[in-house]
């Protein structure tokens, strides 16, 4: 039986039949499978959840502590569900981040969620599974998406502050995976000052230190004594930057990680003075070498730049179509859930 | 080029004026010779190196890139030198270091047009994206990184522990990549400036304020007209003129009419103007035609022709004037300009010592075609800067108009979480059109009232900018207003800016376009400009 005979794209997402179970649905279902917890993928409200634990406990943590129907499968265990087997593989993008790795009638197809394949000091790597159907996402799916390396970037926020030692950097990082990696990575690059954090980052920093990732020592800086604040670096969701929030801070140097910092009149557009190129998302180079290490008979691309992901494929002589879906955050930029 | 590449990718995004001092300071510390140097004159416009055009690069991304992959990227990320630097890719192992932006400028500078694009795509191979970017920026369309030459001036002044108005002055003299000015800040001499056409930086009056007056005796002040031009400095020695603006900028290329007609030796201040058909100067929008060109066609010579209306003398042949008071100077820019000579004319002195009868002529001003007045002690010494009491300008009033906010953008920098640059419009029938933008006039305290009235009646938002709700009523001043197809009203004001919040007065009672139309100034004929 082929794949497309039992995965369909429906209002709610992706659905399997033959499992009667939906892949982060966008609405309410009986039964989900969540690959990984930003809001935009994973929504409360569902009859059973199945995820990683670290996934589950991401979406119980902004669920207000708890969450109904929680169903946990941790990495490289086989579950079940109706005629299908299923197993969650590590995706690399963030905390808990899982391909959900099916086998039905003969096919295995993996449904990769959001990746990347860089090393990320707060997650599990990515796993290549061969497969006969690989899911990718495409949102930095053009060749101007060359992610620079992470040290690179780090290096130019530290430069900045040697540059203006009187000045707040205001990083901001989604409150899911890009906070936690920014602040790992400083203390990787030798940073060990006080991280000031805006409310909305500490619960899932404070998560994330509870799983054994040691991001050193963070501070509220609502609150904070102005004065407290000058060269030190301040964190939040990007969506606070530029809000009535951000002028607590003394003469705060806005800075942005996001892999849409690439382009240079994006940054500008969001009037961000340092732009950091640090994306949870695969950029051109790994999506390319990502499909063709997969040895897909077929490659299905949802959310992003399908156009040129499929042009691309077809010049290699791979099988590819997109999968159109609606809801995934394209451009997830100004949200606060979402990836880039 | 690598440090250089850095520098203008800081720059790109850097909004405040001291944060790109620093950026240029830091660069100056640590750049090597002679790539420092290219890397100021770059900065500062002084490289000519618009080599490569679009279609170059154009061509260049068709020969190495996949043409859909490459259409798709340029139609997201809508700036084509940028797009080839970011999906340009160099063989696998690059065994060649970065070249540096020496080697880049000379080779450039000497190479045949049609060996650029293998030069180009040699280079491509050797750098980073940042590097990529720089490079293609620096061959085509010029930096635009926000950073004017006076800018760039003060960083190294800055960085080199010099008065800026000594590196003002020698700067002019001297050519990339600036050895001289390096060794002067290495503690070497400063480079001599008296036989060349040096710049030497203005002297600035203060505005006259009605409270000044009672302590100020009008018979210590010449007097004078404040002519609705530009301030120039022309100097001219051997032969050689130039002419700079206020900025300091070199500007002397986009009056060939004036440098021709050039006869004297020395330096002079004066007005650059545009003269009518009578002879007489011509409203300041004629002027703008010849403004910001790099090339003058010779119908625009001849329709907008330029003129210099001198009033004052800095030197005069090799001899430094500026240590004598202005009543000598006068006398010796009369001895040279009394009578007219073609393209440069005296500014007539205006006899009067009393402060009512200044006053009428101040009120005659606009109607006159004149900015104000100019009122300059005779025992003032010509001194850099804007010092408190020799000179000062009268300006006349400016004009005011009832507009009614429709836009707010969000500020940079500073002013990021406050909405303070505002689009207002009047009305035209029973519907509001844009007429300008002003984000000054106000204080800290009003940004902030005027910011939650934003907030508070939004209507819609577009990015960084928000609609509003008409209700708020800003009573703008500006100097002038002039037809301009460029806006959708067919207005453009000059100097608009907040002079009062009219947080009383119900915005259907704002003005209307008519009241504005009246105000517009005699305009020059449309032409291909």
């Amino acid at each position: 039986m082929h794949p497309r005979d039992w995965i369909t794209v429906t209002r709610q997402g992706i659905y399997i039949e033959p499992g009667d179970f939906h892949i982060d649905p966008l609405r309410p279902v009986p039964r989900a499978v969540v690959t990984h917890g930003h809001a935009d993928h994973a929504r409360p409200g569902h009859g059973a959840t199945l995820a990683t634990p670290e996934t589950l406990a991401i979406m119980a943590a902004r669920n207000g502590g708890s969450l109904d129907g929680a169903d946990a499968l941790p990495y490289g265990e086989t579950r079940r569900i109706g005629d299908v087997s299923v197993r969650l593989v590590p995706a690399g993008h963030v905390l808990g981040a899982a391909q959900i790795v099916m086998e039905y009638g003969g096919a295995r197809v993996v449904v990769s969620g959001d990746y990347k394949r860089r090393p990320d000091p707060t997650c599990a790597g990515f796993e290549v599974v061969p497969c006969d159907v690989f899911v990718t996402e495409a949102t930095f799916a053009l060749p101007v998406f060359r992610h620079p390396d992470d040290g690179h970037e780090i290096a130019k926020l530290l430069d900045s502050l040697r540059l203006f030692p009187d000045r707040a950097h205001l990083v901001g990082a989604y409150a899911l995976g890009k906070a936690q990696r920014v602040i790992a990575l400083l203390r990787k690059a030798g940073y060990d000052r006080p991280i000031w954090l805006h409310g909305a980052l500490q619960n899932l920093v404070d998560l994330y230190q509870a799983h054994g990732v040691d991001l050193g020592e963070t501070r509220p800086a609502t609150g904070a004594a102005k004065a407290d604040m000058k060269g030190e670096i301040v964190m939040a969701p990007p969506a606070a930057l530029q809000d009535r929030w951000s002028r607590r801070l003394p003469d705060p140097v806005t800075a942005v990680a996001s892999g849409w910092m690439r382009v240079r009149g994006r940054a500008r557009q969001k009037g961000v003075e340092l732009p950091l190129i640090l994306s949870d998302h695969a950029d051109w180079d790994e999506l390319t070498t990502t499909i063709q290490e997969v040895q897909a008979g077929e490659i299905w691309v949802t959310h992003g730049r399908e156009d040129a992901l499929v042009h691309f494929a077809k010049t290699k002589g791979l099988h590819a179509e997109a999968l159109y879906i609606e809801g995934y955050e394209e451009d997830p930029a100004d949200a606060t859930g979402g990836g880039g | 080029m690598q440090r250089f590449a850095d520098l203008l990718d800081g720059l790109v995004t850097m909004p405040s004026r001291n944060g790109k001092l620093r950026l240029i300071e830091d660069y100056l510390a640590h750049a090597p010779d002679p790539d420092r140097g290219y890397g100021l004159a770059a900065l500062t416009g002084e490289l000519d190196l618009g080599t490569a055009k679009p279609k170059a690069i154009r061509e260049l991304a068709e020969a190495r890139c996949d043409p859909v992959l490459f259409y798709l990227s340029y139609d997201y990320v809508g700036d084509l030198a940028e797009t080839l630097a970011l999906m340009w890719q160099g063989p696998e192992d690059t065994p060649e270091d970065p070249p540096p932006l020496w080697e880049v400028i000379d080779t450039l500078m000497a190479a045949p047009r049609t060996r650029i694009p293998e030069l180009l795509a040699g280079w491509l191979d050797r750098l980073d994206a940042t590097g990529r970017w720089a490079l293609l920026k620096l061959i085509t369309s010029g930096l635009r990184v926000g950073v004017s030459g006076r800018l760039a001036r003060t960083a190294f002044a800055g960085w080199a522990g010099l008065p800026l108005n000594d590196v003002e002055e020698a700067w002019p003299c001297v050519q990339p990549p600036y050895e001289p000015l390096f060794a002067w800040a290495a503690g070497g001499p400063k480079p001599e400036v008296r036989d060349m056409p040096a710049f030497r930086p203005f002297m600035l009056a203060n505005p006259l304020e009605e409270t000044d007056m009672p302590a100020l005796d009008p018979a210590d002040y010449a007097v004078e007209w404040k002519w609705d031009g530009i301030r120039v400095q022309v100097a001219r020695r051997f032969g050689e003129t130039r002419i700079f603006a206020r900025s300091g900028d070199d500007i002397t290329h986009a009056f060939p009419d004036v440098v021709e007609a050039a006869d004297f030796d020395g330096a002079l201040d004066g007005e650059l103007l545009v003269m009518d058909a009578s002879g007489e100067p011509a409203p300041f929008n004629h002027l703008q035609q010849r403004l910001n060109r790099k090339t003058v066609s010779a119908a625009m010579l001849r329709k907008y022709p330029a003129f210099v209306r001198a009033y004052d003398l800095l030197q005069d042949g090799p001899e430094d004037l500026r240590e004598h008071p202005f009543r000598h100077r006068r006398k010796r820019l009369e001895a040279l300009f009394g009578t007219p000579r073609d393209r440069f004319d005296l500014s007539p002195l205006i006899p009067l010592n009393d402060w009512s009868r200044m006053a009428e002529l101040r009120d005659e001003a606009r109607a006159r075609g004149m900015e104000g007045l100019m009122l300059k002690r005779w025992d003032s010494v010509y001194v850099p800067g804007r010092p408190k009491g020799p000179w000062f300008k009268w300006k006349r009033d400016p004009l005011t108009v009832d507009a009614v906010l429709l836009y707010a953008q969000r500020g940079h920098g500073k002013r990021s979480s406050f909405y303070s640059d505002y689009t207002f419009g009047v009305w035209r029938d029973d519907e509001l059109v844009p007429v300008g933008k002003a984000y000054f006039g106000f204080t800290d305290e009003e940004l902030r009232q005027i910011d939650r009235w934003v907030r508070a009646n939004t209507t819609d938002r577009f990015g960084p900018v928000r609609a509003v709700t008409p209700g708020l009523v800003f009573e703008v001043a500006f100097d002038s207003v002039h037809p301009s197809p460029r806006h959708k009203s067919g207005l453009a004001m000059r100097f608009p800016r907040i002079s009062r919040i009219r947080w009383d007065k119900p915005h259907a009672e704002a003005d209307r376009l008519e009241t504005l139309l009246k105000l517009v100034e005699a305009a020059p004929a449309a032409d291909g400009g």
